[in-house]
Protein backbone atom coordinates (compact mmCIF):
# COMPACT_ATOMS: atom_id res chain seq x y z
CA UNK A 1 0.00 0.00 0.00
CA UNK A 2 1.26 3.49 -0.75
CA UNK A 3 0.94 6.18 1.91
CA UNK A 4 1.31 9.92 2.32
CA UNK A 5 3.51 11.92 4.72
CA UNK A 6 0.84 12.28 7.43
CA UNK A 7 0.14 8.55 7.39
CA UNK A 8 3.85 7.78 7.66
CA UNK A 9 4.20 10.16 10.62
CA UNK A 10 1.16 8.76 12.43
CA UNK A 11 2.23 5.14 12.01
CA UNK A 12 5.86 5.68 13.07
CA UNK A 13 4.75 7.84 15.99
CA UNK A 14 2.22 5.21 17.11
CA UNK A 15 5.01 2.63 17.31
CA UNK A 16 6.82 4.78 19.89
CA UNK A 17 4.02 4.20 22.42
CA UNK A 18 3.99 1.19 24.71
CA UNK A 19 1.22 -0.64 26.53
CA UNK A 20 0.48 0.18 30.18
CA UNK A 21 1.59 3.80 29.79
CA UNK A 22 0.00 7.23 29.55
CA UNK A 23 0.34 9.81 26.77
CA UNK A 24 -0.46 13.51 26.53
CA UNK A 25 -1.55 14.06 22.93
CA UNK A 26 -2.57 17.15 21.01
CA UNK A 27 -5.20 17.13 18.23
CA UNK A 28 -4.25 16.16 14.71
CA UNK A 29 -1.60 13.59 13.83
CA UNK A 30 -0.39 13.10 17.46
CA UNK A 31 -3.89 12.13 18.63
CA UNK A 32 -4.37 9.87 15.61
CA UNK A 33 -1.07 8.17 16.42
CA UNK A 34 -2.10 7.62 20.04
CA UNK A 35 -5.50 6.29 18.97
CA UNK A 36 -3.82 3.92 16.50
CA UNK A 37 -1.41 2.64 19.17
CA UNK A 38 -4.30 1.99 21.54
CA UNK A 39 -6.28 0.05 18.94
CA UNK A 40 -3.33 -1.90 17.59
CA UNK A 41 -0.72 -2.76 20.19
CA UNK A 42 -1.32 -0.78 23.38
CA UNK A 43 -4.89 -1.45 24.60
CA UNK A 44 -4.01 -0.35 28.15
CA UNK A 45 -2.65 3.02 27.00
CA UNK A 46 -4.42 6.02 28.56
CA UNK A 47 -4.70 9.26 26.62
CA UNK A 48 -4.69 12.57 28.44
CA UNK A 49 -5.96 15.55 26.46
CA UNK A 50 -5.23 19.17 27.20
CA UNK A 51 -8.90 20.16 27.42
CA UNK A 52 -9.02 18.40 30.79
CA UNK A 53 -9.84 14.92 29.55
CA UNK A 54 -8.60 11.51 30.69
CA UNK A 55 -9.13 8.19 28.93
CA UNK A 56 -11.23 9.17 25.89
CA UNK A 57 -12.04 6.57 23.23
CA UNK A 58 -11.52 8.46 20.02
CA UNK A 59 -14.34 7.40 17.73
CA UNK A 60 -13.67 6.76 14.01
CA UNK A 61 -14.98 9.67 11.97
CA UNK A 62 -15.35 11.77 15.08
CA UNK A 63 -11.86 13.19 15.46
CA UNK A 64 -11.79 16.37 17.52
CA UNK A 65 -10.60 19.61 15.89
CA UNK A 66 -9.78 21.16 19.27
CA UNK A 67 -8.69 19.67 22.60
CA UNK A 68 -11.80 20.93 24.36
CA UNK A 69 -14.69 20.26 22.03
CA UNK A 70 -17.17 17.45 22.72
CA UNK A 71 -15.50 14.90 20.40
CA UNK A 72 -12.26 15.08 22.40
CA UNK A 73 -13.95 13.67 25.49
CA UNK A 74 -15.83 10.82 23.80
CA UNK A 75 -16.47 8.09 26.40
CA UNK A 76 -13.75 9.55 28.67
CA UNK A 77 -13.18 8.13 32.15
CA UNK A 78 -12.63 11.50 33.87
CA UNK A 79 -13.01 15.20 33.10
CA UNK A 80 -10.81 16.81 35.77
CA UNK A 81 -10.50 20.25 34.16
CA UNK A 82 -7.53 21.71 32.35
CA UNK A 83 -5.35 22.74 35.28
CA UNK A 84 -5.69 19.37 36.98
CA UNK A 85 -5.04 17.44 33.76
CA UNK A 86 -1.66 19.17 33.54
CA UNK A 87 -1.03 18.61 37.24
CA UNK A 88 -1.17 14.84 36.62
CA UNK A 89 1.83 15.44 34.33
CA UNK A 90 3.58 17.63 36.92
CA UNK A 91 3.11 14.84 39.47
CA UNK A 92 4.83 12.36 37.10
CA UNK A 93 1.83 10.37 35.89
CA UNK A 94 2.32 11.10 32.18
CA UNK A 95 4.94 8.98 30.43
CA UNK A 96 4.99 10.50 26.97
CA UNK A 97 4.10 13.88 25.55
CA UNK A 98 3.36 14.00 21.84
CA UNK A 99 3.98 17.40 20.23
CA UNK A 100 4.12 19.00 16.81
CA UNK A 101 6.46 21.87 16.05
CA UNK A 102 6.51 25.03 13.95
CA UNK A 103 10.24 25.72 14.32
CA UNK A 104 12.70 23.37 16.04
CA UNK A 105 16.40 23.80 16.82
CA UNK A 106 19.40 21.48 17.22
CA UNK A 107 18.66 21.01 20.95
CA UNK A 108 14.99 20.15 20.30
CA UNK A 109 13.60 23.46 21.54
CA UNK A 110 10.36 24.46 19.82
CA UNK A 111 8.99 27.83 18.79
CA UNK A 112 5.25 28.26 18.26
CA UNK A 113 5.10 31.89 19.45
CA UNK A 114 6.77 34.48 17.21
CA UNK A 115 9.08 34.81 14.22
CA UNK A 116 11.41 37.81 14.39
CA UNK A 117 13.56 39.34 17.11
CA UNK A 118 11.04 41.55 18.97
CA UNK A 119 8.44 39.52 20.85
CA UNK A 120 6.14 42.52 21.34
CA UNK A 121 6.29 43.50 17.66
CA UNK A 122 6.95 40.24 15.85
CA UNK A 123 7.44 39.71 12.13
CA UNK A 124 4.97 36.83 12.36
CA UNK A 125 2.74 36.16 15.32
CA UNK A 126 1.94 32.43 15.73
CA UNK A 127 -0.89 31.13 17.95
CA UNK A 128 1.35 30.44 20.98
CA UNK A 129 2.23 27.67 23.39
CA UNK A 130 -1.16 26.38 24.43
CA UNK A 131 -0.09 23.42 26.56
CA UNK A 132 3.06 22.67 24.56
CA UNK A 133 5.39 24.35 27.05
CA UNK A 134 3.81 22.35 29.90
CA UNK A 135 4.04 19.06 28.02
CA UNK A 136 7.71 19.79 27.21
CA UNK A 137 8.40 20.67 30.84
CA UNK A 138 6.43 18.01 32.70
CA UNK A 139 6.11 14.69 30.82
CA UNK A 140 8.63 11.92 31.54
CA UNK A 141 9.59 11.94 27.89
CA UNK A 142 8.61 14.06 24.88
CA UNK A 143 8.34 12.90 21.29
CA UNK A 144 8.05 15.53 18.58
CA UNK A 145 6.15 14.63 15.42
CA UNK A 146 6.75 16.92 12.45
CA UNK A 147 7.26 17.25 8.72
CA UNK A 148 10.97 17.41 7.91
CA UNK A 149 11.63 20.76 6.19
CA UNK A 150 14.73 22.94 6.19
CA UNK A 151 12.75 26.04 7.20
CA UNK A 152 11.48 24.19 10.30
CA UNK A 153 14.83 22.73 11.41
CA UNK A 154 16.85 25.84 12.26
CA UNK A 155 20.09 26.28 14.18
CA UNK A 156 18.49 28.64 16.70
CA UNK A 157 14.77 29.19 17.18
CA UNK A 158 13.70 32.84 17.31
CA UNK A 159 11.92 32.15 20.59
CA UNK A 160 11.96 29.14 22.93
CA UNK A 161 8.27 28.43 23.55
CA UNK A 162 8.76 24.82 24.64
CA UNK A 163 12.08 23.87 26.22
CA UNK A 164 13.90 20.67 25.32
CA UNK A 165 17.63 20.65 26.06
CA UNK A 166 17.88 24.50 25.91
CA UNK A 167 21.57 25.10 25.08
CA UNK A 168 22.79 21.57 25.94
CA UNK A 169 25.42 21.12 28.68
CA UNK A 170 23.02 20.61 31.58
CA UNK A 171 21.21 23.89 30.90
CA UNK A 172 17.80 22.21 31.18
CA UNK A 173 18.62 20.97 34.66
CA UNK A 174 20.15 24.32 35.61
CA UNK A 175 16.92 26.12 34.67
CA UNK A 176 15.07 24.03 37.25
CA UNK A 177 13.63 21.49 34.79
CA UNK A 178 14.41 18.37 36.81
CA UNK A 179 12.51 15.90 34.68
CA UNK A 180 11.81 14.82 31.13
CA UNK A 181 13.09 16.33 27.91
CA UNK A 182 12.74 15.48 24.24
CA UNK A 183 13.91 11.95 23.46
CA UNK A 184 13.01 11.64 19.76
CA UNK A 185 11.86 13.63 16.78
CA UNK A 186 9.77 11.57 14.37
CA UNK A 187 9.85 13.19 10.95
CA UNK A 188 8.83 12.45 7.38
CA UNK A 189 12.45 11.45 6.65
CA UNK A 190 13.40 9.41 9.71
CA UNK A 191 13.82 9.41 13.47
CA UNK A 192 16.18 11.84 15.18
CA UNK A 193 17.49 11.58 18.71
CA UNK A 194 20.01 13.44 20.84
CA UNK A 195 23.65 12.80 21.65
CA UNK A 196 23.69 11.71 25.31
CA UNK A 197 26.48 14.15 26.21
CA UNK A 198 26.13 17.25 24.06
CA UNK A 199 22.32 16.91 23.67
CA UNK A 200 22.68 17.93 20.03
CA UNK A 201 20.32 16.34 17.52
CA UNK A 202 21.48 13.25 15.67
CA UNK A 203 20.14 10.88 13.02
CA UNK A 204 19.06 7.57 14.56
CA UNK A 205 17.01 6.07 11.75
CA UNK A 206 15.94 6.86 8.21
CA UNK A 207 12.78 5.76 6.44
CA UNK A 208 13.28 3.23 3.60
CA UNK A 209 14.78 4.90 0.52
CA UNK A 210 15.91 8.00 2.42
CA UNK A 211 19.67 8.61 2.70
CA UNK A 212 21.34 10.38 5.60
CA UNK A 213 22.45 12.96 3.03
CA UNK A 214 18.83 13.73 2.21
CA UNK A 215 18.12 14.19 5.92
CA UNK A 216 21.06 16.60 6.21
CA UNK A 217 20.03 18.54 3.09
CA UNK A 218 16.64 19.14 4.65
CA UNK A 219 18.02 20.32 7.99
CA UNK A 220 19.25 23.86 8.71
CA UNK A 221 22.05 22.80 11.06
CA UNK A 222 24.77 20.16 11.26
CA UNK A 223 23.28 16.85 12.41
CA UNK A 224 25.28 14.28 14.36
CA UNK A 225 24.84 10.60 13.62
CA UNK A 226 24.14 7.71 16.00
CA UNK A 227 26.82 4.98 16.03
CA UNK A 228 24.40 2.80 14.06
CA UNK A 229 21.72 4.36 11.87
CA UNK A 230 18.71 2.06 11.54
CA UNK A 231 16.20 1.87 8.72
CA UNK A 232 12.56 1.99 9.82
CA UNK A 233 10.00 -0.59 8.79
CA UNK A 234 7.55 0.99 6.35
CA UNK A 235 3.91 1.23 7.49
CA UNK A 236 2.23 -2.13 7.05
CA UNK A 237 -1.09 -2.60 5.24
CA UNK A 238 -2.62 -3.48 8.57
CA UNK A 239 -1.40 -0.29 10.27
CA UNK A 240 -2.55 1.86 7.36
CA UNK A 241 -5.97 0.25 7.25
CA UNK A 242 -6.53 0.84 10.98
CA UNK A 243 -5.28 4.40 10.73
CA UNK A 244 -7.49 5.22 7.75
CA UNK A 245 -10.49 3.78 9.53
CA UNK A 246 -9.95 6.34 12.30
CA UNK A 247 -10.06 9.29 9.89
CA UNK A 248 -12.41 8.34 7.06
CA UNK A 249 -13.03 12.02 6.31
CA UNK A 250 -9.25 12.53 5.86
CA UNK A 251 -9.50 15.47 8.23
CA UNK A 252 -5.92 15.12 9.46
CA UNK A 253 -4.50 12.49 7.12
CA UNK A 254 -5.00 14.74 4.09
CA UNK A 255 -5.04 13.61 0.48
CA UNK B 1 13.07 41.38 24.47
CA UNK B 2 11.58 44.52 26.01
CA UNK B 3 9.59 44.89 29.18
CA UNK B 4 7.18 42.34 30.46
CA UNK B 5 3.64 43.56 30.84
CA UNK B 6 2.84 41.83 34.11
CA UNK B 7 0.75 44.24 36.14
CA UNK B 8 1.59 44.12 39.91
CA UNK B 9 -2.07 44.80 40.74
CA UNK B 10 -2.89 41.40 39.26
CA UNK B 11 -1.08 39.51 42.04
CA UNK B 12 -1.80 41.96 44.88
CA UNK B 13 -3.39 39.39 47.20
CA UNK B 14 -3.86 41.91 50.01
CA UNK B 15 -5.78 44.34 47.83
CA UNK B 16 -7.85 41.51 46.36
CA UNK B 17 -8.69 40.23 49.81
CA UNK B 18 -9.71 43.73 50.96
CA UNK B 19 -12.01 44.16 47.96
CA UNK B 20 -13.67 40.82 48.64
CA UNK B 21 -14.02 41.55 52.38
CA UNK B 22 -15.68 44.88 51.57
CA UNK B 23 -18.05 43.33 49.07
CA UNK B 24 -21.70 42.44 49.64
CA UNK B 25 -21.85 38.64 49.73
CA UNK B 26 -25.51 37.95 49.40
CA UNK B 27 -27.49 34.72 49.36
CA UNK B 28 -30.27 36.78 47.77
CA UNK B 29 -31.64 37.31 44.29
CA UNK B 30 -29.04 37.67 41.50
CA UNK B 31 -31.21 37.51 38.40
CA UNK B 32 -30.96 40.57 36.20
CA UNK B 33 -30.59 41.68 32.57
CA UNK B 34 -27.46 41.50 30.41
CA UNK B 35 -27.41 45.29 30.29
CA UNK B 36 -27.53 45.66 34.07
CA UNK B 37 -24.92 42.91 34.61
CA UNK B 38 -22.43 44.44 32.19
CA UNK B 39 -22.85 47.95 33.62
CA UNK B 40 -20.42 46.68 36.31
CA UNK B 41 -17.58 46.52 33.76
CA UNK B 42 -15.48 49.71 33.60
CA UNK B 43 -13.02 51.04 31.03
CA UNK B 44 -9.53 49.66 31.76
CA UNK B 45 -10.77 46.63 33.72
CA UNK B 46 -9.08 43.25 33.64
CA UNK B 47 -11.78 40.84 32.45
CA UNK B 48 -11.20 37.08 32.74
CA UNK B 49 -13.26 34.91 30.45
CA UNK B 50 -14.55 31.43 31.30
CA UNK B 51 -14.83 28.41 29.05
CA UNK B 52 -12.01 27.52 26.68
CA UNK B 53 -11.55 28.36 22.99
CA UNK B 54 -14.99 27.70 21.42
CA UNK B 55 -16.31 25.79 24.41
CA UNK B 56 -18.74 27.47 26.86
CA UNK B 57 -17.62 31.01 25.94
CA UNK B 58 -19.80 33.64 27.70
CA UNK B 59 -20.64 35.11 24.30
CA UNK B 60 -23.79 37.00 25.35
CA UNK B 61 -21.88 38.81 28.12
CA UNK B 62 -18.96 39.58 25.81
CA UNK B 63 -21.29 40.89 23.12
CA UNK B 64 -22.92 43.14 25.69
CA UNK B 65 -19.51 44.48 26.83
CA UNK B 66 -18.80 45.41 23.22
CA UNK B 67 -22.24 47.05 22.92
CA UNK B 68 -21.33 49.13 25.98
CA UNK B 69 -18.26 50.31 24.00
CA UNK B 70 -15.79 49.67 26.80
CA UNK B 71 -12.17 50.66 26.10
CA UNK B 72 -8.67 49.77 27.34
CA UNK B 73 -9.65 46.37 28.70
CA UNK B 74 -7.28 43.52 29.46
CA UNK B 75 -8.75 40.16 28.52
CA UNK B 76 -7.41 36.95 29.98
CA UNK B 77 -8.44 33.50 28.82
CA UNK B 78 -6.49 30.26 28.58
CA UNK B 79 -7.23 29.69 24.89
CA UNK B 80 -8.62 32.71 23.04
CA UNK B 81 -10.93 32.29 20.06
CA UNK B 82 -12.76 34.72 17.75
CA UNK B 83 -14.33 36.57 20.69
CA UNK B 84 -10.80 37.93 21.24
CA UNK B 85 -10.66 38.96 17.58
CA UNK B 86 -13.93 40.86 18.00
CA UNK B 87 -12.51 42.75 21.00
CA UNK B 88 -9.35 43.60 19.04
CA UNK B 89 -11.27 44.83 15.99
CA UNK B 90 -13.66 46.85 18.18
CA UNK B 91 -10.73 48.65 19.81
CA UNK B 92 -11.95 47.44 23.20
CA UNK B 93 -8.83 45.59 24.34
CA UNK B 94 -5.23 46.76 24.74
CA UNK B 95 -3.75 43.59 26.23
CA UNK B 96 -4.61 39.91 25.89
CA UNK B 97 -3.26 37.41 28.42
CA UNK B 98 -3.48 33.91 26.97
CA UNK B 99 -1.68 30.67 26.12
CA UNK B 100 -2.94 30.43 22.54
CA UNK B 101 -5.07 32.39 20.13
CA UNK B 102 -6.81 31.44 16.85
CA UNK B 103 -10.09 29.62 16.20
CA UNK B 104 -8.64 26.13 15.81
CA UNK B 105 -6.48 23.95 13.58
CA UNK B 106 -8.84 23.73 10.55
CA UNK B 107 -9.14 27.52 10.35
CA UNK B 108 -5.41 28.29 10.43
CA UNK B 109 -3.41 30.96 12.24
CA UNK B 110 -5.67 33.91 13.05
CA UNK B 111 -5.12 36.77 10.62
CA UNK B 112 -6.71 39.13 13.13
CA UNK B 113 -4.26 38.08 15.84
CA UNK B 114 -1.44 38.69 13.36
CA UNK B 115 -2.77 42.08 12.26
CA UNK B 116 -3.23 43.57 15.74
CA UNK B 117 -0.22 42.02 17.47
CA UNK B 118 2.37 42.39 14.70
CA UNK B 119 1.50 46.10 14.41
CA UNK B 120 1.91 46.51 18.17
CA UNK B 121 -1.69 47.73 18.58
CA UNK B 122 -2.48 44.97 21.08
CA UNK B 123 0.02 43.36 23.48
CA UNK B 124 -0.26 39.58 23.67
CA UNK B 125 1.14 38.36 26.98
CA UNK B 126 1.69 34.64 26.63
CA UNK B 127 1.69 32.19 29.54
CA UNK B 128 1.72 28.42 29.32
CA UNK B 129 -1.68 26.77 29.64
CA UNK B 130 -0.94 25.32 33.07
CA UNK B 131 0.72 28.52 34.27
CA UNK B 132 -2.38 30.52 33.41
CA UNK B 133 -4.52 27.89 35.14
CA UNK B 134 -2.31 28.20 38.22
CA UNK B 135 -2.56 32.00 38.06
CA UNK B 136 -6.34 31.66 38.41
CA UNK B 137 -5.96 28.97 41.07
CA UNK B 138 -3.57 31.11 43.13
CA UNK B 139 -6.16 33.87 42.82
CA UNK B 140 -8.88 31.46 43.94
CA UNK B 141 -6.71 30.48 46.92
CA UNK B 142 -5.96 34.08 47.88
CA UNK B 143 -2.18 33.64 47.73
CA UNK B 144 0.29 35.76 45.70
CA UNK B 145 1.86 32.85 43.79
CA UNK B 146 2.02 29.09 43.46
CA UNK B 147 5.21 27.08 43.06
CA UNK B 148 5.31 24.99 39.89
CA UNK B 149 7.67 23.02 37.68
CA UNK B 150 6.49 24.46 34.38
CA UNK B 151 7.54 27.35 32.08
CA UNK B 152 11.09 27.33 33.49
CA UNK B 153 13.99 27.93 31.09
CA UNK B 154 11.76 29.08 28.20
CA UNK B 155 11.53 32.56 26.68
CA UNK B 156 7.99 32.81 28.06
CA UNK B 157 9.65 33.67 31.39
CA UNK B 158 10.71 37.09 30.09
CA UNK B 159 7.35 37.78 28.38
CA UNK B 160 5.19 37.37 31.45
CA UNK B 161 7.82 38.46 33.97
CA UNK B 162 7.73 35.07 35.71
CA UNK B 163 10.05 34.88 38.71
CA UNK B 164 11.58 31.82 40.29
CA UNK B 165 11.81 30.91 43.94
CA UNK B 166 14.15 28.61 45.79
CA UNK B 167 12.37 25.80 47.61
CA UNK B 168 13.17 26.41 51.32
CA UNK B 169 13.16 22.64 51.93
CA UNK B 170 15.16 21.11 49.06
CA UNK B 171 16.87 24.15 47.57
CA UNK B 172 15.44 23.40 44.10
CA UNK B 173 14.51 26.20 41.69
CA UNK B 174 10.74 26.50 41.16
CA UNK B 175 8.57 28.75 39.05
CA UNK B 176 6.69 31.22 41.26
CA UNK B 177 3.56 31.56 39.15
CA UNK B 178 1.91 34.85 40.11
CA UNK B 179 -1.76 34.99 41.08
CA UNK B 180 -4.23 36.66 38.78
CA UNK B 181 -7.00 38.55 40.56
CA UNK B 182 -9.16 39.95 37.73
CA UNK B 183 -11.56 42.85 38.23
CA UNK B 184 -14.35 40.95 36.52
CA UNK B 185 -15.08 37.33 35.66
CA UNK B 186 -17.54 36.58 32.85
CA UNK B 187 -18.81 33.00 32.80
CA UNK B 188 -21.46 30.87 31.13
CA UNK B 189 -22.87 27.81 32.93
CA UNK B 190 -25.42 25.09 32.26
CA UNK B 191 -27.64 25.68 35.29
CA UNK B 192 -28.02 28.11 38.16
CA UNK B 193 -30.70 28.94 40.68
CA UNK B 194 -31.76 32.57 41.01
CA UNK B 195 -29.36 33.05 43.92
CA UNK B 196 -26.38 32.29 41.69
CA UNK B 197 -25.53 28.75 42.77
CA UNK B 198 -24.04 27.33 39.55
CA UNK B 199 -23.69 23.87 38.00
CA UNK B 200 -21.53 22.99 35.00
CA UNK B 201 -21.81 19.80 32.92
CA UNK B 202 -18.94 18.20 31.01
CA UNK B 203 -15.68 20.09 30.85
CA UNK B 204 -15.19 22.25 33.96
CA UNK B 205 -12.42 24.32 32.30
CA UNK B 206 -11.14 27.00 34.73
CA UNK B 207 -14.45 28.68 35.58
CA UNK B 208 -14.64 27.78 39.27
CA UNK B 209 -11.14 29.16 39.91
CA UNK B 210 -11.79 32.31 37.85
CA UNK B 211 -14.99 32.99 39.82
CA UNK B 212 -13.16 32.88 43.16
CA UNK B 213 -10.22 34.91 41.90
CA UNK B 214 -12.29 37.83 40.56
CA UNK B 215 -13.67 40.82 42.42
CA UNK B 216 -16.91 40.94 40.43
CA UNK B 217 -18.56 37.84 38.93
CA UNK B 218 -21.07 37.96 36.06
CA UNK B 219 -22.74 34.71 34.99
CA UNK B 220 -25.13 33.69 32.23
CA UNK B 221 -26.94 30.38 32.46
CA UNK B 222 -28.68 28.12 29.96
CA UNK B 223 -31.28 27.15 32.51
CA UNK B 224 -32.69 28.44 35.79
CA UNK B 225 -33.16 25.65 38.31
CA UNK B 226 -35.19 25.72 41.49
CA UNK B 227 -33.68 26.20 44.92
CA UNK B 228 -35.00 22.70 45.65
CA UNK B 229 -32.83 21.24 42.89
CA UNK B 230 -29.75 23.02 44.22
CA UNK B 231 -30.38 21.64 47.69
CA UNK B 232 -31.05 18.14 46.40
CA UNK B 233 -27.71 18.00 44.52
CA UNK B 234 -25.35 20.34 46.44
CA UNK B 235 -22.38 18.23 45.26
CA UNK B 236 -23.05 19.57 41.76
CA UNK B 237 -22.60 23.23 42.75
CA UNK B 238 -19.20 24.52 41.55
CA UNK B 239 -19.73 28.23 42.22
CA UNK B 240 -21.65 29.24 45.36
CA UNK B 241 -24.23 32.02 45.16
CA UNK B 242 -22.42 34.46 47.45
CA UNK B 243 -19.56 34.66 44.92
CA UNK B 244 -21.90 35.75 42.11
CA UNK B 245 -22.89 39.40 41.59
CA UNK B 246 -25.19 39.16 38.60
CA UNK B 247 -26.91 36.26 36.88
CA UNK B 248 -28.72 36.35 33.54
CA UNK B 249 -30.84 33.62 32.00
CA UNK B 250 -29.53 33.28 28.42
CA UNK B 251 -30.32 30.07 26.50
CA UNK B 252 -27.76 29.50 23.72
CA UNK B 253 -25.61 32.04 25.58
CA UNK B 254 -22.37 30.68 24.04
CA UNK B 255 -23.50 30.47 20.44
CA UNK B 256 -21.87 30.09 17.88
CA UNK B 257 -19.54 28.38 20.36
CA UNK B 258 -20.50 25.08 22.00
CA UNK B 259 -22.08 24.24 25.32
CA UNK B 260 -21.32 20.66 26.37
CA UNK B 261 -24.18 18.26 25.56
CA UNK B 262 -26.54 21.16 24.73
CA UNK B 263 -25.31 22.46 21.36
CA UNK B 264 -22.32 22.04 19.09
CA UNK B 265 -20.21 24.96 17.85
CA UNK B 266 -21.24 26.22 14.42
CA UNK B 267 -18.23 25.28 12.25
CA UNK B 268 -19.97 26.57 9.11
CA UNK B 269 -20.24 29.95 10.78
CA UNK B 270 -16.49 29.90 11.57
CA UNK B 271 -15.81 29.02 7.92
CA UNK B 272 -17.93 31.95 6.67
CA UNK B 273 -16.30 34.29 9.17
CA UNK B 274 -12.73 33.31 8.22
CA UNK B 275 -13.60 33.33 4.49
CA UNK B 276 -14.74 36.95 4.85
CA UNK B 277 -11.44 37.83 6.57
CA UNK B 278 -9.48 36.02 3.84
CA UNK B 279 -11.36 38.04 1.21
CA UNK B 280 -11.52 41.48 2.80
CA UNK B 281 -8.94 41.54 5.58
CA UNK B 282 -9.51 42.82 9.13
CA UNK B 283 -12.33 45.13 8.00
CA UNK B 284 -14.45 41.97 7.68
CA UNK B 285 -14.52 41.77 11.48
CA UNK B 286 -15.80 45.35 11.60
CA UNK B 287 -18.65 44.31 9.30
CA UNK B 288 -19.24 41.26 11.49
CA UNK B 289 -19.49 43.48 14.58
CA UNK B 290 -22.10 45.68 12.86
CA UNK B 291 -24.16 42.68 11.86
CA UNK B 292 -23.89 40.52 14.99
CA UNK B 293 -23.01 42.89 17.86
CA UNK B 294 -24.07 46.50 17.34
CA UNK B 295 -27.09 45.77 15.11
CA UNK B 296 -29.35 43.30 16.92
CA UNK B 297 -30.44 44.93 20.20
CA UNK B 298 -31.32 41.81 22.22
CA UNK B 299 -29.68 38.37 22.40
CA UNK B 300 -32.86 36.87 20.92
CA UNK B 301 -32.47 39.20 17.90
CA UNK B 302 -28.89 37.99 17.60
CA UNK B 303 -29.97 34.33 17.67
CA UNK B 304 -32.57 35.10 14.97
CA UNK B 305 -29.66 35.80 12.60
CA UNK B 306 -28.73 32.12 12.90
CA UNK B 307 -32.34 30.92 12.86
CA UNK B 308 -34.20 28.34 14.93
CA UNK B 309 -33.50 25.55 12.48
CA UNK B 310 -29.74 25.99 12.81
CA UNK B 311 -29.95 26.13 16.62
CA UNK B 312 -32.09 22.98 16.69
CA UNK B 313 -29.61 21.18 14.43
CA UNK B 314 -26.65 22.14 16.63
CA UNK B 315 -28.58 20.94 19.69
CA UNK B 316 -29.32 17.61 18.01
CA UNK B 317 -25.64 17.16 17.11
CA UNK B 318 -24.53 17.82 20.68
CA UNK B 319 -26.88 15.12 21.95
CA UNK B 320 -25.45 12.65 19.43
CA UNK B 321 -21.86 13.54 20.34
CA UNK B 322 -22.37 13.07 24.08
CA UNK B 323 -24.64 10.06 24.00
Amino acid sequence: MTFNASELLAVIAARQLHDDTTVFAGVGVPLLAAALAKRRHAPRLTMVIEGGIIGPQIAPGRLPVSTNEMRAGHRATMLPGITDAFLFAQRGFVDVGFMGGAQIDQYGNINTSVLGADYWKPKVRLPGTGGANDIASLCREVIIVTAHEKRRFVERVDFVTSPAWLRGDGSRRAAGLRFGGVSRVVTTLGILGFDPDSKRMRIEATHPGVSTDTVRQNTGFALLEAPRVEVTEPPSDDELAMLRALDPERRFLGT
Amino acid sequence: MGDSHLNPLEYDFIGARERTEAKRKSAGEKLTSLEDAVARVKDGDHVSVGGCLFSRTPMALMREILRHRRRGLTLSRNLTCNEGEMFMAAGAVSRVVTAWMSIGLPWGVSKILRHYVESGAVALEEWSHLALGLRFRAGAMGVPFLPALTMLGSDLVGVGGLKTVQDPYTGETLAAVPALFPDVAVLHVHRADRFGNCQIDGYPHMDADIARAATTVLVTTEEIMSEEETRRYPDRTVIPGFVVDALVHVPFGSFPHECYALYEADYDHFAEYTAAIDARGPSAVGEYLERYVYGPPAWSDYLDLFGGERLALQAKRAKELTR
